[in-house]
């Protein structure tokens, strides 16, 4: 096989390692980022930790794994958005290591629990709104020289367009964490869940169609591209769908929704890439599946890697996630 | 300080926080697969009490290993990305293959021990048990591939400036990965066993938890034995391979200033790099010289057989290293002792011996932390032993600032997360085994 179908192949794979990573972890951040608006108290807010305690780690592994895919696929673009990104990943990294144990500091520590519920959920708030304006820079397009070399700031990162995509992407992440409290919470936390889904349903569309208005405003070339507007018509579909199932309370199907509507995202994020991996302001320098790559020897293993593991990885997830199956009460 | 060294001290802070967490993880799930067999053979209460306390104390570490291991990955590109595109091609494989294959096991079965005792069946849950058991090793085995990589590299091309995998295989068992992988296991089964005989020592000491303690101890101080004494050989096994593949290292280990028959072993002393002296040095005669090469007169490269250039400083690796074999030696005597009086039937009386044990809790992780030391800065100044230097891996992009700022944060958090972690380690241990995790 050609180099270029196994650069193609890794394109989808990573996707798929994110989508699956803002699905997943995407509940998690998105119902600890809303705990204030959602639990009371002590125990309401151990309900929302015990809803999403034993599957956390395994969740934040597809990040891991996608982020040790990308250095491993396209060891170019890995290490120009890594050290150009330098300060606003701190943060990500910072923030992702109190959400990491402010549960456990949360559950032991009683006499400051306040505090680690905070940490748990800005450190889960910040990484949710910073990887979409991280997103939203590399579709967008960042200065980059003719060595790959990011040249441009920390405030670069925060021109309109990607801070609307950080935002649409926060929104999303909201969204995902709501549908998971209605339908995995018993109680309260549910009905407040089920109350604050339709604002946030709100926001999505909001944020969604200003996404794409600028992106047609700015990103000329997009408007011809059929997989993106294809993507939007799943997405648009897929929101309306959360917001009939929240009004019939079937919370589950809620939550699937919203599922399907970050996958759409994805894809139109991936439509709007394609086949860049980073965008640069000057069109010449940008960061390609093919100028970015590993070796065909290199992606050839990982591809072989890849087949072996995920489907067990994919299969022994799905039963552990069926063992806790059922409400928090 | 320039962005080098900066980026060396946040990278070498990050690892060495993190590397608390795994070693212990490693020799945690051992203990937890052991103590979940027991009671899946005799059914008794007693060794489910044991495993759940280990249970716990597991997801309180791992939750801390996840946390500071997510930054290494990213340091690669964030603080390394010049590295990253040099090498990126072989270094990213293993790190995905640890994601893949081994990341996912311990992370998603070790949600089933910590939170489905009650929901999955005693085979499951055994079999959970062992999951996370294997995977936190495989998980061990794909970093060890990947450092032992830039240790002794092999299985690659320079093409196009950059490293470019020629043969998988190669690179993955590159010279130093199997002794690497076996003497940084045992490392973790050594401050697990410790960690947890010097616990349960504790307990027998205060006349709490009597049972269960004596059950821990008997199990953990067996392993501990074993292992510490197995350490040796494979301490003896990774320096003859140090001495053969990365000679200059071995010469500064041992602050072996001139190549020399009859090579004698530093035991103690103050290296001085700049007069290419050791003040009161303590040496056997011969002895480096007969472990390295089976012969009391072979000849053993000193630091004058290599460029200045391409030699590590002396006194960290000097210190580190002789720390790490100081501590060895001490856990060896404390096996031979452990066994005495274990024979004796004294194991569980003798006193003196068991406040031995609760004060040693922490020295397997000292031990730990200097061997890395020593490996790490006994390398430079290269990042990938002869193929690239740490100066030239270091992001360009990245400000000496920045470094700075993102450092000193590391820094609080780090000290914030160690004394956190020991004191809820301490709430969790002296609430003691019970039937019930969270």
């Amino acid at each position: 096989m050609d180099i270029s179908v196994y650069q193609n192949i890794w394109f989808f794979i990573i996707g798929f390692l994110l989508t699956a990573y803002s699905i997943l972890d995407g509940f998690d951040l998105g119902i600890a980022s809303l705990m204030p608006a959602l639990a009371k108290n002590e125990k309401e807010q151990k309900q929302v930790m015990d809803s999403i305690w034993p599957v956390w780690d395994g969740n934040e592994v597809w990040l891991i794994t996608g982020g040790a895919a990308l250095f491993a696929a396209f060891p170019f673009a890995y290490a120009t958005v890594f050290s150009g990104f330098y300060l606003a990943l701190m943060l990500v990294l910072f923030a992702l290591i109190f959400r990491a144990v402010s549960m456990e500091f949360w559950y032991y520590d009683e006499k400051r629990r306040e505090l680690w519920a905070w940490a748990f959920t800005i450190g889960s708030f910040l990484p949710s709104l910073l990887f979409g304006v991280a997103l939203g820079n590399i579709i967008y397009g960042i200065p980059i020289d003719l060595n790959m070399n990011f040249t441009g700031s920390f405030f670069t990162l925060l021109r309109p367009f990607p801070l609307v995509i950080g935002l649409l992407g926060l929104s999303a992440i909201l969204l995902q964490g709501c549908t998971w409290a209605a339908y995995k919470i018993e109680g309260d936390v549910a009905r407040r869940a089920k109350a604050l889904m339709n604002k946030l349903i709100i926001a999505n569309a909001f944020l969604f169609i200003l996404a794409i208005a600028l992106s047609i405003g700015f990103l000329p070339s997009i408007v011809s591209n059929l997989s993106g507007w294809l993507g939007a018509l799943v997405y648009a579909i897929s929101l309306s769908y959360v917001y009939v199932c929240n009004r019939d309370n079937r919370p589950f199907n809620a939550f699937i929704g919203s599922s399907v509507s970050f996958v759409s995202l994805w894809v139109m994020a991936g439509a709007a890439l394609y086949p860049n991996l980073v965008r640069s302001t000057i069109e010449a320098y940008n960061l390609t599946i093919f100028n970015a790559s590993s070796t065909q020897l290199t992606l050839k293993i990982m591809f072989i890697i890849a087949l072996i593991g995920m489907p067990v990885v994919l299969a022994y997830t799905i039963y552990v996630y069926r063992v806790f199956k059922g409400k928090v009460s | 300080m320039d962005v080098v060294m900066l980026s060396r001290i946040q990278f070498g802070l990050a690892a060495g926080v993190h590397f608390i967490f795994p070693s212990l993880t490693l020799g945690l799930t051992l203990l937890v697969f052991l103590f979940e067999y027991k009671f899946y053979k005799t059914n008794e209460e007693l060794f489910k009490t044991i495993s759940t306390f280990f249970i716990k104390i597991l997801g309180l570490v791992f939750a801390l290993g996840v946390a500071t291991g997510i930054v290494l990955e990213f340091s690669f590109g964030t603080n390394w990305a010049e590295y990253s595109r040099m090498v990126g091609d072989i270094f990213g494989a293993p790190l995905a293959a640890e994601g893949i294959f081994a990341f996912f096991l311990e992370s998603v079965f070790l949600g089933v021990l910590l939170f489905a005792r009650n929901k999955v069946s005693k085979k499951v849950y055994l079999l959970s048990a062992f999951l996370v058991f294997f995977g936190s090793h495989l998980s061990g085995l794909w970093i060890i591939i990947a450092n032992s990589w830039m240790q002794t590299p092999a299985g690659f091309a320079i093409e196009g400036g950059r490293a470019v995998l020629t043969d998988f295989w190669a690179a993955a068992l590159n010279p130093s990965t199997l002794v690497r992988f076996i003497h940084v296991i045992i490392a973790g089964w050594i401050s697990g066993s410790l960690f947890a005989a010097g616990v349960a020592a504790w307990y027998i000491i205060k006349q709490q938890h009597t049972k269960e303690a004596q059950n821990i101890l008997k199990t953990a101080i067996i392993v501990f034995c074993i292992m510490s004494l197995v350490q040796f050989a494979s301490g003896h096994l990774h320096a003859v391979q140090v001495t053969n593949l990365q000679p200059e290292k071995m010469a500064t280990f041992e602050a072996l200033w001139q190549t020399q028959q009859g090579a004698p072993m530093s035991i103690i002393g103050i290296p001085v790099e700049s007069e290419k002296k050791t003040y009161f040095e303590i040496k056997i005669p011969k002895l480096l010289s007969l472990l390295a090469y089976f012969d009391p007169n072979a000849e053993v490269k000193g630091r004058d057989a290599f460029p200045e250039d391409e030699l590590p400083p002396v006194l960290l690796p000097y210190f580190s290293y002789h720390v790490m074999i100081g501590l060895g030696s001490l856990f060896a005597l404390m096996s031979l002792i452990a066994l005495f009086l274990l024979l004796k039937k004294k194991l569980f009386t003798a006193q003196w011996f068991l406040y031995v044990l609760m004060f040693a809790i922490p020295l397997p992780i000292i031990a730990n932390e200097f061997g890395w030391i020593a490996a790490e800065v006994g390398r430079q100044p290269w990042a990938v032993y002869k193929v690239l230097k740490t100066v030239d891996a270091v992001s360009t992009v990245v400000p000496a600032t920045h470094v700075l700022l993102s450092l000193i944060i590391f820094s609080l958090i780090y000290l914030l997360l160690v004394v956190l972690f020991i004191t809820i380690l301490v709430k969790i241990i002296k609430k003691g085994p019970q039937a019930e995790s969270y």
